[in-house]
């Protein structure tokens, strides 16, 4: 749709003669008719381009992951098609919105029903850190309860910001140890925040 | 003949005397006090009356003045009288330790959740409400917020620079940072995360 | 109201007691967080309870902290999805309380910016009642204009969504040729994609069996229970803010207040989309007026007010008089006369009330919203009493409940 775009004075034409985009292989040893790599970039691979995820939208920012979602920036576009709004089948949850203290045990509760492996994306300031709400009803950032994986700050961020806090989580489960969810330094982590 | 400020100001005197008091006209609406017991018989009065006809709450609030004693909490309605188009707002003063005020519900629905958050916030004890609890804050909540006494802020923060703020403290003392150890999971490149954060009381 | 569990449910019954359904702050169709526990007796809704205060953000304790500009943002977070409307409503009440007067040319801008954040609410409401009744393409279809109108908010303000649009007197800066170019193509491009969508929707055999007899209510009982806006008017009471207290010059303008009869979700859905036409008119005839303005007057885009409204940086630097207000405005320091004001506005879901009482300090004494959603909200157990539960679902998402409203 051409319209005039204040910052895209001078658009890029773009070059779509077999320009096509493909996903890098991992690196490994090929040989005929085989393909040597480790365990860990295949699965990885696999597991970021098609990631579930389960938007826990309270407020603001669960408009601009609408706007986000739809047509014009598409997250369907990094494997998010289907989302989930149960928990048990998704494994990104993305927090979007102000946490109250009232909320927090539910968003405790959510996360605990996740599965292994699972990460936790915090959409906007108020999930990060409590945002401009720094009051008694407020928890000042959903890492009080829940492990985090990505941050994305914003006020809403814009949708690309999202898009950006996603491609991010993508470079964490590609790169992901297999043994990670088992290992003691993870274990530990859960400890900490009291979860078993 | 349209209803003005005046024909209300003079019905109600008429029937009520002079229980109602400080009538004034901030900005073009009539306000006026009246004692805290005739709070119902005065909104009847409005509701039922054939040339006033306010039949509609707009809204109910309060607000605290901790400098009037016996008068500290005021309880606020705003009514509005769709077919002539004029509004009206009266207060109703009751002291703080007894805040007793009888509940508008048999009269408007809309009073219901209003009142709520009226006694969450202030504490203003509505009598005869039929689910008199919080509604916007957690249940356990011991205190009424939004009495002047009470801070904005939430009290059990630990990870804030208090000194930062001017509230006292020690910047380092208020976090914990611990040993920073690469987690396998981190991407290779990238700072190793901190250690969790002590989770909130 | 408190409910019971698990009520008993009379002879000739199928179950001997009701099941409880928790509908609870997380789930696709609730949007926003605020719970409902069913009482159901198979698939009839015997009661519903609501619990909100989810996002309770503390609005008015925040409001005593902070001065009058500070507040804004905090306006913008009400009803989110139209902020632009919250804010100019702030601006109203500050306005009328500190007695700036807007020249006309602002209050056209005013009515431009507030027209397009309404059609960008019932826009969002429609089409989730689409989405909740099982129709996805509608919703799509029309969010690719909710991004050409959020391109005009960044035009002006610079942000897509929680927009802190204008100032105390007017805007911040002066709409420029591009943004006047995107409003155009709005008005040129926009009835098409309304047309299209209400092809996919009011004659629909599906929605319409879905919709009609959902979740009625009578005039009286909304009345009684505080509803204003497209909910009060589909139950047939035309009440618009800005027809009754007309503000930023709305009393130029003539539009129609759609009124449905039942109340029930098509109506509320008809009522919506027939606003969203008038609101279209709206915004050619401001445009027209604003693109009448000419000389001078066609610079105008904020009031003379300078104790409110930021001084022109070169009158900072050589004027003392500049210098002391700019230092009071952005020190927060303005004196803000005492007294107490109410006002309202025609927000996206009725009427959003500010009572702004000011003890003269720098900051409000205390300010109380009058927010829609949060007063008829109350009505929904009424509203599904004996209903189904997949209607529970629709007259939710019919609602249009914006939890930051409702917590506040």
């Amino acid at each position: 749709m051409s319209r005039p775009v204040r910052f895209n004075i001078n658009p890029i034409k773009a070059d779509i003669k077999d320009n096509i985009s493909l996903a890098d292989t991992p690196e490994g040893y090929t040989g005929q008719g085989f393909f040597a790599t480790s365990m860990s970039s295949v699965v990885g691979l696999a597991r970021k381009n098609s990631l579930w995820p389960l938007p826990f939208a309270t407020s603001c920012c669960g408009i601009e992951f609408m706007a986000t979602m739809a047509s014009h920036y598409d997250l369907a576009r990094f494997g998010a098609e289907r989302l989930g709004f149960t928990p048990r089948q998704c494994d990104l949850l993305m927090v979007m919105g102000t946490i109250a203290k009232k909320m927090g045990p539910i968003l405790k509760q959510v996360y605990l029903q996740m599965a292994e492996p699972r990460w936790v994306m915090a959409v906007g300031a108020c999930a990060s850190s409590g945002g401009i709400f720094d009051t008694y009803s407020v928890l000042q950032g959903i890492d009080q309860v829940i492990p985090v994986d990505v941050y994305v700050p914003g006020c809403p961020p814009r949708p690309e910001a999202i898009l950006d806090g996603f491609i991010r989580i993508q470079d964490l489960v590609g790169q992901e140890e297999l043994r990670r969810r088992n290992s003691d330094q993870y274990k530990n982590l859960l400890q900490s925040y009291g979860i078993q | 003949m349209a209803l003005t400020n005046e024909t209300i100001k003079e019905r109600l005197i008429t029937k009520f005397g002079d229980q109602l008091s400080r009538f004034e006209e901030p900005y073009g609406l009539l306000t006026f006090e009246a004692p805290r017991d005739l709070n119902l018989k005065v909104m009847q009065f409005l509701f039922d009356d054939e040339v006033l006809r306010f039949q509609f709450l707009t809204d109910l609030t309060a607000v605290h003045y901790p400098n009037l004693p016996g008068r500290e909490l005021a309880v606020v309605y705003h009514l509005h009288n769709l077919v002539d188009n004029i509004r009206l707002r009266f207060k109703v003063f009751t002291a703080i330790a007894e805040p007793d005020i009888f509940t508008a519900t048999q009269l408007y629905s809309s009073a219901n959740w209003m009142e709520r958050e009226t006694f969450d916030f202030f504490g203003v004890n509505f009598v005869g409400h039929p689910n008199l609890k919080r509604i916007l804050n957690v249940d356990e909540m011991e205190y009424f917020p939004m009495r002047k006494e009470f801070p904005l802020e939430d009290q059990t923060r630990i990870d804030k620079d208090d000194a930062m703020f001017g509230r006292g403290g020690t910047i380092a003392a208020s976090r914990d940072y611990g040993e920073a150890v690469p987690d396998q999971g981190a991407p290779v490149g990238q700072a190793a995360p901190l250690n969790a954060p002590k989770p909130a009381q | 109201m408190s409910v019971e569990h698990h009520i008993k449910l009379p002879e000739g019954s199928i179950e001997k007691t009701t099941t409880t359904l928790n509908m609870g702050p997380t789930h696709p169709a609730t949007h926003g967080v605020f719970q409902n526990i069913l009482e159901l007796d198979g698939e009839r809704i015997v009661s519903a309870e609501q619990t909100v205060g989810y996002i309770h953000r503390a609005f008015e304790k925040l409001a005593e902290r902070r001065p009058l500009y500070q507040i804004t943002t905090l306006t913008d977070r009400l009803n989110y999805c139209s902020s632009p409307i919250n804010n100019m409503g702030w601006h109203l009440t500050c306005e009328k309380l500190l007695g700036v007067k807007t020249p006309k040319r602002v209050d056209y801008l005013r009515i431009i910016i507030m027209e397009l954040s309404r059609i960008s609410d019932h826009l969002i409401c429609n089409s989730v009642v689409g989405v909740d009744s099982g129709a996805f393409t509608g919703f799509l279809y029309v969010m690719q204009y909710r991004e050409l109108i959020y391109e005009i908010y960044e035009e002006i303000c610079g942000s897509r969504l929680t927009t802190n649009i204008g100032r105390i007197g007017g805007f911040e800066r002066n709409f420029t040729a591009a943004a006047f170019e995107k409003i155009e193509k709005f008005l040129a491009e926009y009835p098409g994609v309304l047309r299209e969508f209400e092809n996919l929707f009011t004659r629909n055999r599906i929605f319409m069996d879905r919709t009609i007899g959902a979740g009625p209510i009578s005039a009286e009982r909304a009345l009684n229970y505080g509803f204003t806006g497209p909910n009060l008017r589909a139950a047939g009471v035309d009440y618009d803010v800005r027809v009754h207290s007309p503000y930023s010059s709305y009393e130029d303008f003539t539009f129609d207040i759609p009124v449905g009869k039942t109340g029930d979700c098509y109506d509320r859905y008809l009522v919506r989309n027939q606003e969203m036409w008038q609101s279209l008119e709206i915004i050619k005839e401001a445009y027209r007026k604003v693109q009448a303005f000419k000389g001078a007057e066609a610079d105008v885009y904020h009031a003379d007010a300078p104790a409110y409204y930021l001084p022109e940086k070169k009158d900072v630097y050589t004027k003392m008089e500049a210098l002391i207000w700019h230092f009071k405005i952005v020190m927060g320091e303005t004196e803000i006369p005492p007294g107490e004001v109410y006002y309202s506005v025609e927000g996206g879901n009725g009427e959003l009330g500010f009572y702004l009482i000011s003890d003269g300090g720098r900051t409000p004494y205390r300010l109380h919203f009058r927010r829609p959603c949060f007063i008829y909200y109350q009505a929904y157990s009424e509203l599904t009493k004996g209903a189904m539960l997949s209607d529970a679902v629709i007259v939710m998402s019919s609602l249009n409940l914006i939890a930051g409203e409702m917590d506040a």
